[in-house]
């Protein structure tokens, strides 16, 4: 199989309203950038484009067709899309380069999350005959999930704080993070609870914004003269939608994807873990059983600015760029779709020669 | 289980999601100014096509649309369809015309409704205006024109349609 | 170069108005399961899901492979949903076969599927927009300025579409899955039927319909071993232009040309009225068969409405290409799924399992899909044999 190079990554900021800005205009400048950082003109330089949104988002039936605004797409270019996060159309994208149709892609996420109640958006996500009229949304299902490691004592309130402060003092470091800060775990704790047993700081920030990568074959890479990480496993898989048949103590499909890409067979430097909310982190770093070797979360993660449909992808920027300034040899980006961590994906990022 | 229960063939769970709306940079930009009864379109830097109403970039190049133009209200019928089914949420009366027009000084044509017009007569290069609604009533809207009618002026040739200068026809 | 990889089983659900018996997983799952059981396979033979569908507002479920998953009997395996638009039902079948083309995965299980009778998809597309103004009219709105201008520029005669719209229900009718089933149907009744959108008459537009489609395809090596004969993908192909640019031609898109073009070529195919037995393209208003027709290259610009005039497409009039012989998108539209069942039933001509609408001797087929505002397209072509 062929070897993926990531060559190009870039994200807006984090920001809580992007204001008057729609989906092109989010999008153009951090293609723009990416295209830059690549050396490229604009889409017609890579074979294969590849994006995620979600419709529901910002409340509009087909929000992806106004992103191939942003390409430059004459001549018409060879596209897709998933309503999934582009970690999803980076996966399709990897397969697309491994079958030969194409040496270089570029994927990108966007979401503007700010014009509607995002946790009642995500309530339709739900079974739309048992679960979704019930109306339940992403936050109260995330509190049960806490309520349940809280109580079998798997972890303290404390312990969730704990990842509240690092994520915030990571994030003083990224320059698009939407909350940074000095803040201890005592300031975490002092918080009022907002949906027992979570407080507002245990759950990500509502975001707009947008990110984009660029993948090319190591050839290519190499030809174009890049530094670059190589992606060497990556993998994804879904559990059962029935929360009740779940340990939602536990990430099986993390595990499985995790094994799958070959984490494993290396010391992981890096993780960037998508965790919607801080008890999430500790389920996915014990179902990776990652220890104090691995540093995670260092951009401060989703609790810094969540990009919904873009934060699975910045996630393996995020390694991507680790990787390519040297504070890191390997490194793996997880990203997750559905309530409680439903369905997960994996990549695994090594070292280029170039890099 | 009773064999004879009733087959439950579906259930109402109605939907309601509220958003906050935005219309974008470049849509505002035109928004605001048609609310004072200017059509501003927006050019291309790189290929100079103008778009209207602006969505925020060239789609052929990729590129934010920064330099506005003032178009006329005047344009003419690249092509169009007798609508004559009731639309859910459509407040206008079937049968009606709605147009692909393209406005003077434009180079991309918008959907709008032809009126004032025999359904039958209507015809590809035709020549139309904007039927603006009063003063008063005007807001952040296409809407501010009601319909466009047809005027009396030569036909547009098709290979002209979507070349015409902001200063119109002559013939 | 890509993997071989074959389509190996086929199932599609009876395409009708309101599938009120089944909800959406029991839908989904119904042409999961034909597609397994053609296969001769279980669930547990299905290395991955993909999945796809048209806008998540025509049933209203937000990204409903997260509670599809256990209906697809996908748990622990990967799962992808794609959207392309209407076109998604042909690209959800690229990606799938990517899986397999790649050499990641031995065997997956595609389907995609509306269930449009859940919400009202005429809504969903005309769904106003703040500042806009509300003239939305639905998919034939946007479209028949589109028909008017290819009748100016090709000088087509009037009832083109007419018979376009009969002999596809004419082949709908040997489809017992085909949602309209008009065995009787004649010109007079499709031109006296009501106008919706001028030049569009209701028999000349599609339905709207509930369905799914499912395929399971296989790597070279299994494809080898199937009980039933594979059709092996031999070329595919996509392209996407922006809905509005400055001098777009919009009768006669480039990114369809280019499609075209590309998938002809890794298939070997020179001209394509020649070199393929069938076609399955998505026709969802009648006078897009002439306008595909030239897009395709099946004939040259302008005279594409020629050979739906002299029956070059028609199965019952013998011609030498037919085109939708399953009854097309003009019988059955379940949005999303129409353009994944152009792809199926192309494999179904190749493996000669088309029941009353196979044409003789079918090697070589086209499968296409096109959406938005004909702006996406995806397409591929299956063989009888490996090259």
């Amino acid at each position: 199989m062929r070897d993926i190079a990531i060559v190009a990554y870039q994200q807006s900021d984090s920001v809580a309203k992007a204001g008057a800005v729609n989906e092109v205009e989010l999008i153009m400048p951090v293609l723009a950038r990416t295209f830059k950082q690549a050396g490229l003109n604009s889409a017609q330089d890579v074979d294969f484009v590849c994006s995620g949104s979600c419709d529901y988002l910002q409340g509009a039936a087909f929000a992806f067709v106004s992103g191939v605004d942003a390409l430059g797409a004459v001549p018409p270019i060879k596209e897709s899309h998933v309503e999934m996060d582009a970690a999803w159309a980076l996966y399709e994208s990897i397969l697309k380069i491994r079958m030969g149709h194409a040496d270089s892609a570029l994927i990108y996420g966007f979401g503007k999350s700010s014009p509607g109640e995002l946790p009642i958006v995500l309530s339709q996500q739900l079974d739309p005959y048992y679960l979704a009229p019930l109306w339940v949304d992403s936050v109260s299902l995330a509190a049960l999930q806490a309520r349940l490691m809280l109580d079998q004592g798997m972890i303290t309130e404390r312990d969730m704080a704990e990842v509240v402060s690092r994520s915030r003092r990571n994030a003083m470091n990224n320059p698009h993070a939407q909350l940074s800060g000095d803040i201890s775990p005592e300031d975490i704790l002092a918080e009022e609870t907002y949906l027992s047993p979570l407080r507002k700081s245990d759950c990500s920030p509502i975001s707009d914004g947008a990110s984009a990568m660029i993948i090319a074959t190591v050839e290519q890479a190499k030809a174009w003269g890049l530094p670059y990480a190589v992606v060497s496993g990556i993998d994804h898989c879904i559990e059962t939608h029935n929360l009740g048949m779940r340990d939602l103590t536990d990430s099986v499909s993390t595990r499985m994807a995790a094994n799958h890409a070959g984490m494993n067979t290396g010391k992981v430097d890096v993780a960037e873990l998508y965790a919607p909310f801080s008890h999430q982190e500790i389920i996915l770093t014990r179902a990776l059983g990652l220890d104090k070797e691995t540093v995670v979360n260092p951009s401060g993660g989703v609790l810094a600015g969540n990009l919904m449909m873009a934060s699975g992808l910045s996630r393996v920027g995020e390694v991507f760029n680790r990787i390519v300034k040297g504070e890191a040899q390997r490194g793996i980006a997880h990203a997750t779709s559905g309530p409680c961590l439903q369905h997960n994906l994996v990549t695994v990022l090594e070292k280029g020669e170039n890099a | 289980m009773s064999d004879e229960q009733d087959v439950i063939t579906g259930i109402n769970a109605p939907v309601y999601l509220k958003y906050n709306f935005t219309a974008g940079r470049a849509p505002s930009r035109f928004l605001s100014q048609i609310k004072k009864g200017v059509l501003m379109g927006q050019r291309c830097p790189k290929c100079s096509a103008v778009y209207v109403p602006p969505r925020g970039s060239c789609a052929l190049c990729g590129v934010a649309t920064e330099e506005e133009v003032k178009l006329s209200d005047k344009a003419t019928v690249e092509s169009f369809t007798i609508v004559s089914i009731p639309i859910p949420g459509n407040p206008i009366e079937p049968p009606f015309i709605v147009a692909n027009l393209v406005l003077d000084g434009s180079n991309i044509s918008l959907i709008h409704l032809l009126s004032e017009c025999v359904n039958e007569e209507v015809h590809i290069g035709q020549r139309v205006q904007g039927v603006w609604n009063p003063e008063s009533e005007w807001g952040y809207s296409m809407d501010n024109i009601r319909y466009f009618k047809p005027i009396d002026e030569p036909d547009v040739p098709v290979d002209k349609i979507g070349k015409l200068p902001v200063t119109g026809w002559e013939g | 170069m890509a993997n071989l990889a074959a389509v190996v089983g086929i199932g599609q659900t009876k395409y009708m108005t309101k599938r009120t018996d089944v909800s959406i997983a029991g839908l989904v799952r119904e042409a999961a399961f034909k597609a397994l059981q053609d296969a001769e396979l279980t669930w547990d033979d299905i290395d991955a899901v993909i999945i796809g569908k048209a806008p998540d507002m025509f049933e209203g479920v937000i990204m409903p492979e997260v509670y599809l998953t256990d209906a697809l009997g996908c748990n622990g395996k990967p799962m992808l949903r794609v959207h392309t638009a209407g076109s998604v039902g042909g690209s959800t079948a690229l990606v799938a076969a990517s899986h397999v083309q790649s050499g990641t995965f031995k065997r997956v299980l595609t389907v995609a599927f509306e269930k449009q009778s859940e919400s009202n998809a005429m809504w969903a597309l005309s769904n106003s927009q703040p500042f806009s103004t509300h003239l939305n009219a639905g998919a034939g709105g946007y479209f028949a300025p589109i028909i008017r201008e290819y009748m100016r520029r090709s000088n087509a005669p009037y009832d083109v579409g007419i018979k376009v719209a009969v002999k596809d229900r004419l082949h709908g009718a040997r489809n017992p899955l085909a949602h309209l089933q008009k065995p009787d149907i004649t010109m007079k009744e499709v031109e006296e039927s009501f106008m919706l959108w001028d030049p569009i008459r209701f028999l000349e537009s599609c339905p709207s319909s509930d369905g799914a489609c499912a395929m399971v395809i296989a790597n070279e090596e299994l494809a080898d071993k199937a009980s039933k004969p594979p059709a092996w993908i031999r070329g595919s192909a996509m392209r996407s232009e922006p809905t509005m640019y400055a001098g777009r031609n919009l009768v006669n898109p480039q990114a369809g040309r280019d499609c075209a073009a590309d998938v002809y070529q890794q298939a070997g195919i020179t001209d394509p009225r020649k070199d393929l037995d069938c076609a399955e393209v998505y026709v969802p208003f009648s006078w897009y068969e002439p306008m595909w027709l030239e897009n395709l290259g099946f004939a040259p610009e302008g005279e594409g409405w020629k050979l739906t005039m002299e029956g070059a497409t028609s199965l019952d009039e013998g011609g030498d290409i037919p085109w939708n012989c399953s009854g097309g998108v003009l019988s059955s539209n379940p949005i999303g799924a129409s353009g994944m069942i152009r792809f199926a039933e192309a494999a179904r001509q190749v493996r000669g399992d088309a029941g009353a609408h196979q044409v003789e001797g079918a090697k070589l087929a086209l499968g296409h899909a096109y959406g938005g505002g004909a702006q996406f397209f995806s397409m591929w072509v299956v063989g009888s044999e490996k090259s």
